[in-house]
């Protein structure tokens, strides 16, 4: 938590600094879900995340220089630059985006699921998205076919209470959103997603019932972004007494209390972890800095697979 | 064979010999194909390997993705191309770009089908040729096979594809029967073809508008005007090079689409045909396509809407400077 809470720390500051251009989302206040729903899971399964994703992709493994890198939009980015902060994927890693249309990965999920089951592959699919994505088709769309299907999905709402600047109140006739999942005979549960250890306990008995062939299972995590949507918002939908009452439940210095009061961590320790995490950091944009481009002969590479001859650059 | 028995020869042929292979859609099943192209599939290879889905475009479409990205070779059948707008977003936002986005990291060899066209008084949300739209976007191959053989072997080839192929069948050529050499394996996937040789002018068509032009070829040449009929097949990437040399040789284009006039690949080809042969042409390039409007339910309004062969051959006397 504190790697993605201080990655993001130095994104929005090297944003300030015109470092890094583009959408910027940072997930600051939410890092408990990340942690605790990839910590959960198997290097064997698949993850499709949103564009609000540096936190999902931290916790996943993916190397925190592949992405310094890619917010730079440079040539060692995880998508050789060309995706920026919305668009992280790493394959290796069966880390699937980095989805910018809100609710366009919830089919992807569905189909990576179905190519598992196909293949008998033992492994499931992480679906991540947020309270937006279920006023979308596509969410009951893909609620109905994994659950018709039966296929190894775990749907997981980060609702934040807020698609960019509306209030799940404002954009839901049901804002109980574990509760949708009845329509589709698909088990669910609300979990607190400010506890680390809740969603971790929450994900891991889900997943077991998928891997168990339980068909697809649905977790309602309930969090809070503690910044504006994006770089850009202006926040005028909320109060500031509302977001610094939610700080008050801050997974960071939480989950930092627990492991103190198991004597698993002392101040010492704390202070230790910081300078690691400042040293990783660090590294990771001076990497990004001296890092190169892509070449502009790159421009229409990977249109197709095979850079045939016909995908010529407008020129 | 008939149109729709080469379409399930090779969807026959591929769930046979790739175990990856699926084919899943809007009643490919039970119902047999909404066109009879997957008819007997389901008794023959099951549900697993041939999936109804439900009316969803969106959904089967992006899980058509994802299960490519998973390692399947799925095929994914939508009803009609009105129908495909539906899963719009996952065809330009996913299909296309998941490749180029990811840095190279993700392939989709997806192959999609769908039925396009008129002539079968469906009328306006059953009806139009979309093909063109797809056609502007990179990332993705389109084709429009025209023929029995087409059908089979360009199915076959889009199989072979690391990258997603759509196909789109006009629906209309699907009872017409040619014949297809079922040992012939893939079809080109990449290039245009001249259908028939000319001397006078080129008739450019594609999908249900080729027959019309063959058949305007057909009556020209009883006039003593020889036109020579060149099918674009691939939209994207488009196969200039043969076009151009036809026209080249011709120094006259007709340009014949279904699909409306404004803003359509009609246009997109004489454009790129005026760039490249300019100098060599005798007249203006042509062009004949639908009617803006959309098509119309009573058959003689539907027809007349379309291009048919006697508007482009009229077409083509006026441009060789004949009348009457």
């Amino acid at each position: 938590m504190l790697r993605i809470r201080r990655f993001e720390e130095k994104a929005a500051e090297l944003y300030t600094q015109g470092k890094i251009r583009g959408f910027l989302h940072l997930c600051i206040g939410e890092e408990a879900v990340s942690v605790g729903t990839l910590a959960a899971l198997s290097a064997s399964d698949n993850v499709v995340s949103t564009y609000r994703e540096h936190g999902h992709a931290l916790a996943r493994g993916v190397p925190m220089a592949a992405l310094m890198a890619e917010l730079f939009g440079k040539v060692t980015g995880c998508c050789r630059g060309r995706g920026g902060s919305m668009h992280f994927f790493d394959v290796g890693r069966r880390f699937y985006g980095g989805n910018a249309i809100v609710g366009g990965g919830l089919p992807l999920a569905v189909g990576l699921a179905l190519a598992d089951q196909m293949q008998q592959r033992a492994a499931i699919t992480l679906c991540l998205f947020g309270d937006g994505a279920v006023a979308e088709g596509e969410f009951h769309e893909a609620m109905n076919l994994a659950a018709l299907w039966r296929l190894p999905v775990l749907f997981l709402c980060e609702n934040n209470l807020y698609a960019m600047g509306t209030h799940v109140a404002r954009h839901q006739a049901q804002p109980d959103i574990a509760r949708k999942a009845d329509g589709y005979g698909v088990p669910a549960e609300a979990v607190n997603g400010m506890d680390l250890h809740a969603v971790e306990t929450a994900v891991a008995a889900h997943g077991a019932a998928i891997r168990n062939g339980g068909g697809p299972r649905l977790i309602e995590a309930r969090t809070y972004r503690f910044r504006a949507h994006s770089m850009y918002d202006p926040e005028l939908y909320r109060t500031k007494a509302e977001v610094e009452q939610w700080k008050l439940r801050d997974p960071l210095p939480a989950f930092a209390a627990t492991l103190r009061s198991a004597g698993r961590l002392d101040d010492a320790g704390f202070a230790a972890l910081e300078t690691e995490v400042a040293a990783e950091i660090a590294a990771a944009v001076a990497a990004a800095e001296a890092a190169a481009w892509e070449p502009l002969d790159g421009l229409v590479r990977d249109v197709y697979t095979a850079d045939a001859p016909e995908t010529t650059s407008c020129a | 064979m008939t149109y729709r028995e080469a379409v399930r020869s090779a969807l026959r042929e591929i769930l046979r010999t790739d175990a990856r292979a699926f084919l899943m859609g809007e009643d490919v099943g039970a119902y047999g194909g909404s066109f009879a192209c997957s008819k007997g599939l389901l008794e023959e290879f099951g549900p697993e390997r041939v999936r109804d889905t439900p009316l969803a475009e969106s959904t089967f479409l992006g899980a058509g993705i994802g299960a490519a990205m998973g390692g399947m070779r799925p095929i994914v059948e939508i009803m009609t191309v009105n129908f495909s707008l539906l899963a719009l977003d996952q065809i330009v936002n996913n299909a296309a770009t998941l490749r180029h986005m990811s840095g190279g990291q993700i392939s989709v060899p997806l192959v999609v089908r769908m039925a396009t066209g008129g002539g079968r008084q469906l009328a306006a949300q059953h009806s139009h040729s979309l093909e063109g739209w797809y056609a502007h976007v990179p990332g993705i191959r389109v084709a429009v096979p025209a023929t029995p053989a087409d059908a089979r072997g360009m199915l076959l080839a889009a199989m072979r594809e690391p990258d997603p192929v759509f196909l789109f069948e006009p629906a209309v050529l699907y009872p017409v029967e040619d014949e297809v050499d079922e040992a012939a394996g893939p079809a080109d996937l990449r290039h245009a073809l001249v259908r028939r040789a000319g001397r006078d002018l080129t008739l450019v068509a594609f999908g249900a508008a080729l027959p019309k032009a063959l058949a305007a070829a057909d009556a020209l040449a009883r006039e003593d005007v020889s036109a020579e009929v060149v099918d674009v097949r691939v939209l994207r990437p488009l196969d200039l090079p043969t076009i151009a040399a036809s026209v080249a040789r011709t120094r006259r284009a007709i340009v014949v689409d279904e699909a409306w006039r404004t803003g359509g690949f009609a246009a997109e080809i004489a454009a790129s045909l005026a760039e490249q042969v300019f100098y060599d042409l005798d007249a203006p390039i042509g062009r004949i396509c639908g009617a803006e409007v959309p098509l119309p339910y009573p058959k003689h309004l539907e027809d007349a809407a379309l291009p048919q062969a006697a508007t482009i051959a009229a077409a083509a006397r006026a441009l060789m400077g004949r009348h009457g």
